[in-house]
């Protein structure tokens, strides 16, 4: 009788070439995904060593994290973020790798894009020089951020070394109540297990609140996985999963389509698999989320106080005053009503159009707090057409927002798109971290629903007030 | 390309007594733009150890000429967050070979494993006694033994027993990397793909 397994088993173990007794395992990649920031050391050590790409058309590339979200159709203005954008090009010329360069009408950021054109798919493996690679896990994949090393291995071989993590389920029961949405899962359970209490693991989710969420949902929930120390996270896939990737440009068609469906169908954890750990999570327990520290796990519901540093064990002390002073709060504040500068909607964890919706929807027929500078950058040029042609441009215009061009932009503030310093910045991005968005901005992490309140009345606000 | 031999190192350590050191603190994103691999080590902890106009902070460890080494004493949770590899480059390029803490993220231990980075795993009271000793004595040596994969104070003699994958502990001893590895397995991979 065979062993009962999980999804991620069942799909790490088959793409097993070889597991080294003691060491990690040889894993095939079925998909690479390459941006301008991690690819050229390992293209120039693939060249030192006198190497090809061993399968350039299962690697695809496009720039995103250090390209300007206006005028993208002149020349990039900094020296080396153009070198940078240029060695890309030119790395992938050399190589005959397939990219959608700037101003292409594919291309966007490397996570929003790949999903987008039917290239991520079911029961694959994925990788990419990026932590946010967990994203494509929403698909029931095995996907996972990796090093510039590693980069180099795949663009070599396909294959890359892995030790085996180990499984985690977390299940979220019950119906989100209005308002709430998958970024707030994210930040909720990271605020319950903490920025490393993932690591060392793949995280499988589950439960009715999951199954309720779209692929765009699903995309930021996998996506923040990384934030709770993860490698990656997924989801199996279903009828939301199928009908997502049904015509897609890449997409199997016809007979093929059939099959693959057969066969994706097939991708679930047997029921009486074991994980090496498990949470169980209710739904109706999360409020909309806003974080106030300086990681991804210092996040609490909107309507909430930061915690008393006396809370704390006292080791843990040190490091969450100094977070705290960073952010200009101090223990005990409320966080509703709290002025802040700037708002970002954006990223590879919610500049989906699904994202650009729920923001547009909201602000309609509202306006701009004047003491508010936002910037609503959408994940792809597809997500940007698909803005206009829905009619959500003219929303956003009207609000008194400007939608800007696709790309990374403040969530890592590679180009120019910097939070100055002392600045507040709601952000619906997936980190926090001292400087993350530019030397001394302090960073509040939340939902696209949450940002849209705070741009609207220029403080921390619950969405609820106007939802009801 | 083969990675620096990694057998036995004896130093002094530079502590950095702060949990969840990402690695955005290690290398801020705006100092990626590099497409070659040098230099990094100028940009180590930038924003935590230059101030606005570039003038060192005082008090940070990085910037006080007691403590020195090719040890790097982290806070619990080092290295979270994203995947850059700079992170690594820029330890290793700033002179250290060893980086100690409670507990690594993933992404970060492998990446400094590729590079000759070696991240020695401790309990958190173990931590805290390596931290006093650097209190007591700012010169405290250490002495890292990878063979025989042991942590030593030299000032008190404790020996700490840390764990590394066999596999790359072979790897770091004689400077392999992993795609001279992968390299050799050409055939099983193409068999691999065939049955696909």
């Amino acid at each position: 009788m065979s062993q009962s397994t999980t999804l991620f088993d069942k799909i790490w173990d088959g793409h097993t070439v070889k597991s080294i007794k003691n060491g990690p395992s040889v894993l095939y990649i079925d998909r690479h995904y390459i941006h301008e920031v991690t690819s050229p050391v390992a293209f120039l050590g693939l060249e030192k060593r006198g190497l090809s790409v061993a399968n350039p058309q299962k690697t695809t590339a496009t720039p995103d994290h250090n390209i300007p979200t206006q005028d993208q159709h002149l020349t990039i203005q900094d020296a080396l973020s153009r070198n940078q954008v240029d060695r890309l090009m030119k790395n992938c010329k050399n190589h005959n790798i397939p990219l959608y360069g700037l101003n292409h009408k594919w291309q966007g950021i490397v996570h929003v894009i790949g999903p987008e054109l039917g290239l991520t798919q079911p029961g694959m493996t994925i990788v990419c020089g990026d932590s946010h690679t967990s994203t494509h896990g929403a698909f029931g994949c095995v996907a996972f951020g990796i090093g510039t090393s590693e980069v180099e291995m795949v663009l070599g071989t396909q294959c890359i070394m892995q030790p085996k993590p180990k499984k985690m389920r977390i299940k979220i029961d019950g119906v989100l109540s209005k308002g709430v949405t998958a970024k707030d899962i994210a930040l909720y359970i990271i605020s319950q297990i903490s920025t490393s209490g993932g690591t060392g693991h793949f995280i499988e989710y589950a439960g009715s609140a999951i199954e309720g969420l779209t692929m765009e949902g699903r995309m930021t929930l996998c996506n923040m996985s990384i934030e709770s120390g993860a490698r990656g996270g997924l989801i199996a896939p279903d009828q939301t999963t199928f009908e997502y990737l049904k015509n897609r440009e890449f997409s199997p068609k016809d007979q093929k389509w059939e099959e693959a469906m057969a066969k994706w169908a097939l991708l679930k954890t047997d029921e009486d698999a074991s994980f090496d750990k498990e949470y169980l999570f209710y739904a109706q327990d999360i409020e909309p989320m806003i974080t106030f520290g300086t990681n991804p796990g210092m996040g609490t519901g909107v309507t909430g106080h930061i915690p008393l540093a006396a809370s704390l064990a006292e080791g843990e002390r040190v490091t969450y005053e100094k977070s705290l002073q960073y952010m200009g709060f101090s223990d005990g504040d409320k966080l509703q009503g709290k002025s802040i500068d700037y708002v970002f909607v954006g990223s590879c964890t919610n500049g989906r159009i699904e994202d650009l919706r729920e923001f547009a929807h909201f602000i309609k027929g509202k306006k701009k707090a004047d003491n508010i500078t936002a910037w609503i950058v959408p994940g792809s040029k597809q997500v940007e057409a698909q803005a206009q042609e829905e009619g959500l441009l003219e929303i956003i215009e009207a609000a008194g927002f400007e939608l800007r061009q696709p790309g990374c932009s403040a969530c890592l503030a590679m180009n120019d798109d910097k939070i100055p310093a002392g600045k507040y910045a709601v952000s619906t991005s997936n980190r926090n971290f001292e400087g993350r968005q530019g030397p001394g901005a302090r960073t509040l992490l939340a939902s696209p629903l949450v940002a849209a309140a705070c741009a609207i009345s220029g403080k921390i606000t619950d969405p609820r007030e106007y939802l009801n | 390309m083969p990675i620096e031999k990694f057998i036995k190192i004896q130093s002094s350590a530079v502590p950095v007594q702060i949990e969840n050191v990402d690695t955005d603190q290690i290398i801020p994103a705006r100092f990626l733009k590099a497409v070659e691999r040098k230099g990094f080590g100028d940009n180590l902890f930038r924003d935590w150890r230059y101030d606005k106009s570039n003038n060192p902070i005082s008090g940070f460890p990085l910037n006080e000429i007691k403590y020195s080494g090719q040890i790097l004493i982290g806070g619990k949770n080092f290295g979270s967050g994203s995947s850059r590899e700079h992170a690594a480059w820029a330890l290793y390029d700033y002179g250290f070979k060893i980086v100690v803490s409670s507990f690594f993220a993933d992404i970060f231990k492998g990446n400094a494993l590729n590079n000759g980075l070696l991240p020695v795993q401790v309990t958190s009271d173990e931590l805290s006694e390596i931290f006093e000793a650097i209190d007591t004595d700012t010169q405290a040596t250490f002495t890292v033994d990878l063979v025989q994969q042991t942590f030593t104070i030299d000032a008190s003699g404790k020996v700490i027993g840390f764990e590394i994958n066999p596999y790359k502990k072979e790897c770091l001893l004689h400077g392999y990397d992993d795609i001279d590895y992968l390299l050799s397995l050409k055939k099983e991979i193409a068999i691999f793909e065939s049955k696909e």
